[in-house]
């Protein structure tokens, strides 16, 4: 259907709708619940590191446990809904991340805990305006403006580019109010993983950051499976 | 000839007392103001170079380029054989490792839960006994209540910031903070005790902790974000820091590493380098000021003293005194005049001095909302250049005045001295 819908806007000549294409998105990459194995291959100026978590989400809720490297091992972060708390076992606190402590970068990535709190789907925060069509490694897509529809976003502006048969985004730029550009996101490899396309492989850059980004690789995923609801407490944080 | 002109100059208090005061006034403003500007010079660089930079400087050269808004990522690696290294080249010079972090500090309730959080800037010294940090922070003189820490996950904190969270020494803190690699990191420390610097920018929100503690808690093994050195006698000297910091630059400079150490001297690595050239091109230029506005003053008073004498300088004349010779013993006048009003007027500038030097003037209330690493308490230092700054421009400016004034002696006609008797 994708196809065939790309098909006939190619050669009609006439863009998309951005807003529709945005719902598509979402519907693509949504799923009920989701369990995620994946490193973050982290370029430093004083070389590279690794960290591995596995993570589970549901909805709007999610829990994070670090796997790796040892200092970081047992550290947890669970997110539910706008509340993020984060536990160490050092520590032994549950400590709440909240403020311009949102804006600090994850295990020294380029990833903030405001971009882990980002509400999964798009559309849902942001009004799309399909600009133009490009290339991504001789994949055709299409290129959507997205304006906030909320003043309380970490990026009022964006810019992403979207496989236009397998409805995913393959590269993105988030930028500042001003349109300062601040992050960058590009699709290193994409799979075929229960009946959808998704990105697997993705190479993050913090703009105002020096260092060559953060590689995130999933290593293993499993979609709509059953998480006990007792995962997404703060109890759970201290297990 | 010369008990002739002083006696002249007490007896007849109308052509001294004028001049004497202008002189005293502007050696006694002069002296002060030189005093003043010293004190306020050695207050900047002395809490700039204990509190920040020292009087010598070593960070990795990321870290000298990026300047305060560098990270624990630049900081400086393999510090113990550094200091060693730097101990051997120089043990004329105190050196002393210092980590410089911010982060949050999470006060939680009783039970652990967030109860509030604050951004905090962080200083972690070496605090063991001996150490010449206790010196160069003066902490016991800083602490309010608690103790010095003496485990390695304790720390001292403002006492303004301690009552704003309303925490007292023995409560429980995480420190929520950034390691080198870039990571997160989360740490639990004591405070022992609270301190008061006298200086808002550090009192609003400082922690200072033990040097190995925090090594600990940020993944700073052997690691700091500096090596500070001080010269023993504690006197900035900015020709001799910059000459060291340049010789040890040079034996450096084929590494190509962003993270090969780089030594700059106070100026250089404060930014104070323009107040350094201003604060020592000020003492010049007022003394240039005071010189012609109390020339002209001068000048003025000496013209006015001139009609006043109109009639004795007539008669001298008349009586064949020539007239370089008058000129002459009003330039000794000038000369007595300067001297006196010199010596009264430095030993009146150098009351307030002492005041300010000992007793000091607190303007803690203006500075509440400044970030300047500055001290509360404005004060002088009287140097033994103070003894000397006004005298040479209290005589040039008597001088000078009656020099001029003066002149207009030897446009006075003698043909004309019978006449104007007789008028």
């Amino acid at each position: 259907m994708s196809t065939i819908l790309a098909l006939l806007l190619f050669f009609t000549g006439e863009l998309p709708n951005g807003d529709t294409l945005l719902v598509r998105i979402d519907e693509n990459i949504f799923v009920r619940s989701r369990m995620v194995v994946a490193s973050m291959r982290i370029t430093g100026r004083r070389g590279m590191r690794t960290v591995r978590i596995r993570s589970y989400s549901r909805g709007d809720s999610a829990f994070v446990e670090y796997l790796a490297p040892e200092r970081e091992r047992g550290t947890k972060m669970l997110k539910l809904g706008r509340d993020l708390w984060i536990y160490t076992p050092e520590s032994d606190r549950t400590i709440r991340i909240s403020g311009h402590m949102l804006r600090q970068s994850v295990a020294g990535s380029d990833l903030s805990y405001e971009d882990m709190m980002e509400e999964p789907r798009l559309s849902q925060i942001y009004s799309a305006v399909t600009t133009g069509s490009d290339s991504i490694d001789s994949r055709p897509v299409w290129v959507l403006e997205l304006n906030a529809r909320k003043p309380d976003v970490a990026y009022p502006k964006r810019r992403i580019w979207v496989d236009r048969e397998r409805l995913i985004v393959l590269k993105e730029e988030r930028f500042s109010k001003s349109g300062k550009p601040l992050k960058r996101a590009e699709v290193l490899e994409t799979k075929w993983i229960d009946s959808r396309w998704l990105a697997t492989r993705v190479v993050f850059r913090d703009l105002l950051k020096t260092g060559a980004g953060t590689e995130f690789v999933i290593e293993e995923m499993h979609q709509d499976i059953s998480i006990p609801p007792a995962l997404f407490t703060k109890a759970s944080l201290r297990r | 000839m010369t008990g002739f002109i002083i006696k002249g100059l007490v007896r007849d208090r109308s052509r001294s007392l004028f001049p004497f005061l202008t002189v005293a006034i502007g050696v006694a403003l002069v002296v002060f103001l030189d005093a003043y500007l010293r004190g306020t010079e050695d207050s900047v660089f002395d809490t700039t170079a204990r509190l920040v930079t020292g009087h010598l400087m070593v960070t990795t050269r990321a870290q000298a380029q990026e300047g305060e808004a560098g990270s624990l990522e630049t900081a400086l690696f393999g510090v113990k054989g550094l200091k060693a290294e730097l101990k051997s080249r120089h043990p004329d010079i105190i050196w002393t490792e210092r980590i410089r972090f911010s982060g949050i500090l999470d006060v939680p309730d009783s039970l652990g839960v967030t109860r509030a959080q604050v951004p905090i800037t962080g200083l972690a010294v070496d605090l063991t006994p001996g150490s010449v940090e206790h010196q160069l922070l003066q902490l016991e003189k800083a602490l309010v209540r608690g103790r010095i820490p003496e485990e390695s996950r304790e720390i001292l904190l403002s006492e303004e910031l301690c009552q704003r969270l309303g925490i007292s020494p023995g409560a429980r803190l995480t420190l929520i903070s950034m390691t080198a690699e870039g990571g997160m990191a989360i740490a639990d420390f004591t405070l022992a005790g609270t301190v008061r610097f006298g200086v808002t920018a550090l009192d609003r929100s400082m922690v200072i902790g033990k040097l190995e503690g925090v090594q600990e808690a940020l993944g700073l093994e052997d690691g700091a974000s500096e090596i500070v050195g001080f010269f023993t006698d504690g006197v900035y000297d900015d020709r001799r820091a910059g000459q060291i910091a340049r010789e040890y630059n040079a034996g450096l400079s084929r590494i190509e590493d962003e993270f090969a150490p780089m030594m700059r001297s106070l100026r250089e690595a404060s930014d104070l380098g323009s107040l350094i050239d201003i604060v020592s091109g000020a003492t010049g230029l007022i003394t240039l000021i005071f010189i012609v506005a109390m020339a002209v003053v001068l000048w003025n008073a000496g013209l006015m003293g001139s009609l006043r004498r109109y009639g004795e300088i007539g008669i001298r004349l008349a009586l064949g005194e020539s007239k370089p010779a008058l000129y002459l013993s009003l330039l000794a006048e000038a000369f007595f005049i300067g001297l006196v009003g010199s010596v009264a007027g430095t030993l009146v500038g150098l009351v307030p001095a002492y005041y300010l030097q000992k007793v000091g003037l607190n303007i803690g209330g203006m500075m509440k909302n400044t970030t300047v690493v500055i001290s509360e308490v404005l004060r002088a230092r009287i140097a033994p250049a103070s003894f000397f700054v006004g005298f040479l421009p209290g005589l040039m400016a008597t001088f000078l005045g009656r020099a001029i004034s003066g002149l207009g002696i030897f446009r006075r006609s003698t043909a004309r001295l019978a006449k104007e008797f007789s008028e």
